[in-house]
């Protein structure tokens, strides 16, 4: 066939210039694109007000982004845009936070990085009066030298939650020791059915295993000792990973469920037996399976060790980069410290978490009765608050080497030995 | 065919003529300066852009690759090479590289013999021609995040109602959890069946145009000289004249396989049992670790490695002697 050349009244030249010059405007409506998700600027309406933009991850519960919306507008200082970031809100917030179109509120947990790098402010003068109401871990997870970072928003403390018809019809007690967890897990575990979900072990944020932390503390060891050396470079600590191992190999973990931990799907579309997730899943649970369901923490590794569970959760920060810091921190401040009623629904009213006020908490109905109750006192007993000295490039070679011991069979002490160097030179940067 | 190059050999002066005629008609813009405004216009958009979002970034990813850069993009403190000693011993990026390393093993053979496959079989089709191509074709309209949130929600999901475990489950084989197993390392499976699923189609029609170019008569002379259609034809007559897309196809194979990042991030993520450099690059720099120092010390030395193993590779198979 002979080749054709386009008629239609174009030349080749003609063509070329239209679809050149159709190019080239797209390319600079490309260049000029760009929604920063902030309010714009002159907007009418506003009148002197300032814009603030104010970041959440993207919470599972229904209704949540509504309130968060609703607690924006009925805040009259300032125009308040919120931007619900779902997927890797870490990584999302981290560039947002390098680059012009930061947040000027942002939720997150505390890290000395940082602060080393000049992200935040101090917001200890808008506490207050307020200061003797919070729980002194949430103060405490939230302070570097002295001066306090972020004001918590909720605290969420992770457990196992375990079908009790299944316990009662395999005849089994909830688990006292991580051998007993073992053999609970191998007991459950049919062809239907797995025994334990821990997590699928993949995720776009990084493969954080969801009980490394409650397997460490479980044996008595520490991220890091007070004098922020690592803790978990010793026999115990290698013994608690081993176990781990001994649950990958037992063919009772369930592995590429649809959500992963911290969604409850898996557990009550009885795709396992027992599943470690936190407190907020809990009324999706109660909704699902009524009270055939309770509650254990991350149990003891043997006599000497204790059980453990991680408090967790959110706290508000004012990003240092902010235009408007002063307004930004009297957002803050009406939100997370004066509103006491937003802090209770958000709170109790979607997912459960524990307030972090203590006069919240005393009068929290919804967590005083039941299985609830229960979580509340072993968070209690047993929760352990996050690490502000303990930097994502820590976890990171921490959770590389529970991904190496547990998943692919690595000694113990080797590896503890690598993730050791690392934690050990990324304290003496931080530290000196 | 040889009737076709005649007619554009024939028609080629007269469109000459055509456009110097219409050249000199032109009452403005005439002559260099005309040119010249006429090659900015259209082209300094694409420049102004490279240079903004390429090479500005390249050159800024080069010094920050001197400094101690966590979490800022304008550091202060020099550290001379020792970014480039921290990743060149970092036994996370060094298995990094080992990851694709094993995955361009598989996935570069495997496409390069199935899109050919694919090709041939294509053009033999006598019904339908345009069906066919099209339907292969199509994957590779497809968005990568989207195919690899198919395979990891549906298809390879782990449970046992998942598409692959559901098939399985009918010869009474136990679900696989297909993206979280590492012994055996069944991972594989996803990962490299997505990208044959995206990619095959495009190779394979880069081999059809390829296989297209062949001249029939030297068929004609081989058949007379009698060789068996077949394996001899295919062996001695279309590969040796598909040296130059051969060529084409396996360079821009290894170098997609060298950007893996796609399918890895949204099936496995940041697991360090299957990440290629560029998600952990990724992750250490934009990630929450946001170490844009490292990161952008482990961009460098991942970009001299692509272009060392791209020089080699012309070496070896040359892009120049495919010409002949």
């Amino acid at each position: 066939m002979p080749a054709r050349i386009p008629n239609a009244g174009l030349t080749r030249r003609d063509l070329l210039k239209r679809t050149g010059g159709l190019a080239a405007i797209a390319a600079f409506a490309a260049a000029c694109g760009g929604n920063t998700g902030r309010p714009a600027d002159s907007g009418g309406g506003g009148g002197s007000k300032v814009n603030l933009t104010q970041w959440y991850h993207q919470y599972g519960e229904t209704g949540t982004k509504e309130a968060a919306l609703k607690y924006a507008k009925a805040y009259t200082d300032s125009n308040v845009a919120v931007q619900w970031v779902p997927g890797d809100y870490g990584a999302k917030l981290a560039s947002g936070l390098l680059s012009s179109s930061a947040p000027d509120v942002f939720e997150s947990q505390l890290n000395i990085a940082m602060v080393k790098s000049n992200q935040v402010v101090p917001l200890d003068d808008i506490l207050g009066d307020a200061k003797d109401d919070f729980n002194p871990n949430d103060l405490k997870t939230n302070t570097i030298d002295g001066k306090l970072y972020g004001i918590k928003m909720i605290d969420d403390p992770q457990v196992f939650y375990y079908r009790k018809s299944l316990f009662e019809k395999a005849g089994i007690k909830p688990p006292e020791t991580v051998d007993d967890l073992i053999a609970a897990a191998k007991e459950l575990t049919t062809d239907k059915v797995k025994g334990l979900f821990l997590g699928n072990f993949t995720g776009a944020g990084g493969v954080n295993i969801s009980v490394a932390g409650p397997s460490l503390w479980s044996s008595g060891g520490a991220y890091l000792t007070e004098d922020n050396k690592p803790g978990f470079n010793n026999e115990r600590a290698a013994q608690a990973f081993s176990k781990l191992r001994e649950l990958n190999q037992s063919n009772s973990l369930l592995l590429g469920a649809p959500a992963d931990w911290a969604d409850p799907g898996a557990f009550v579309q009885g795709l396992c037996a027992i599943q470690w997730t936190g407190l907020w899943a809990m009324p999706g649970i109660q909704k699902a399976l009524g009270d055939d369901f309770g509650v254990f923490a991350y149990p003891k590794l043997d006599a000497q060790g204790k059980p453990a569970l991680p408090s967790g959760g959110w706290s508000e920060f004012v990003s240092a980069k902010s235009a408007n810091v002063d307004a930004a921190k009297a957002f803050v401040k009406a939100l997370w410290v004066d509103n006491q009623e937003s802090q209770e629904d958000w709170n109790l009213n979607y997912g459960f978490h524990i307030p972090p006020r203590k006069s919240l908490a005393a009068k929290a109905t919804k967590l005083q009765t039941g299985v609830a109750a229960e979580v509340v006192k072993l968070n209690q007993d047993y929760g352990v608050v996050d690490l502000p000295a303990w930097t994502p490039t820590m976890n990171t070679a921490f959770n590389d080497m529970l991904t190496n011991v547990m998943r692919k069979g690595a000694d113990p002490a080797a590896e503890i030995a690598k993730a050791d160097k690392t934690v050990t030179t990324e304290l003496s940067r931080l530290f000196g | 065919m040889s009737s076709g190059s005649a007619t554009k050999a024939a028609k080629a002066p007269g469109r000459g003529k055509v456009a110097a005629g219409s050249k000199k008609r032109k009452p403005g813009g005439s002559g260099i300066h005309g040119n010249t405004f006429w090659f900015w216009v259209f082209v300094g958009p694409f420049v102004i852009g490279m240079l903004v979002f390429a090479y500005l970034p390249i050159l800024w990813s080069l010094v920050l690759s001197f400094f101690e850069a966590q979490n800022t993009v304008t550091p202060s403190n020099f550290v001379g090479l020792q970014n480039y000693i921290d990743m060149l011993t970092d036994r996370n990026f060094l298995s990094s590289l080992g990851t694709f390393s094993i995955f361009a093993l598989f996935i570069v053979p495997l496409t390069f013999a199935l899109s050919l496959a694919l090709a041939l079989l294509v053009n033999q089709v006598k019904i339908a021609r345009a069906f066919f191509r099209s339907v292969f074709f199509l994957p590779t309209a497809c968005s990568y995040v989207v195919a690899s949130l198919i395979w990891k929600l549906s298809v390879f999901n782990g449970v046992r109602f998942g598409l692959a475990n559901t098939v399985l489950g009918w010869f009474g084989v136990d679900q696989i959890a297909w993206l979280s197993s590492i012994d055996p390392p069944w991972y594989w499976v996803p990962l490299v069946t997505v990208r044959l699923w995206l990619q095959l189609g495009f190779y394979m029609i880069l081999f059809i145009a390829g296989l297209q170019r062949i001249s029939p008569t030297l068929y004609e002379a081989a058949y007379v000289d009698g060789a068996r259609p077949g394996w001899q034809i295919f062996r001695y007559i279309t590969l040796p004249q598909l040296r130059a897309t051969s060529v084409a196809v396996l360079l821009l194979n290894l170098i997609a396989a060298y950007q893996a990042f796609d399918e890895f991030y949204n099936l496995i993520g940041n697991a360090n049992y299957a990440r290629p450099p560029l998600v952990y690059l990724y992750s250490i720099s934009l990630g929450s670790i946001q170490d844009l120092g490292r990161g952008s010390a482990g961009a460098l030395i991942l970009a001299v490695i692509i272009m060392v193993l791209t020089l080699l590779q012309n070496r070896i198979f040359g892009f120049g002697k495919a010409n002949d």
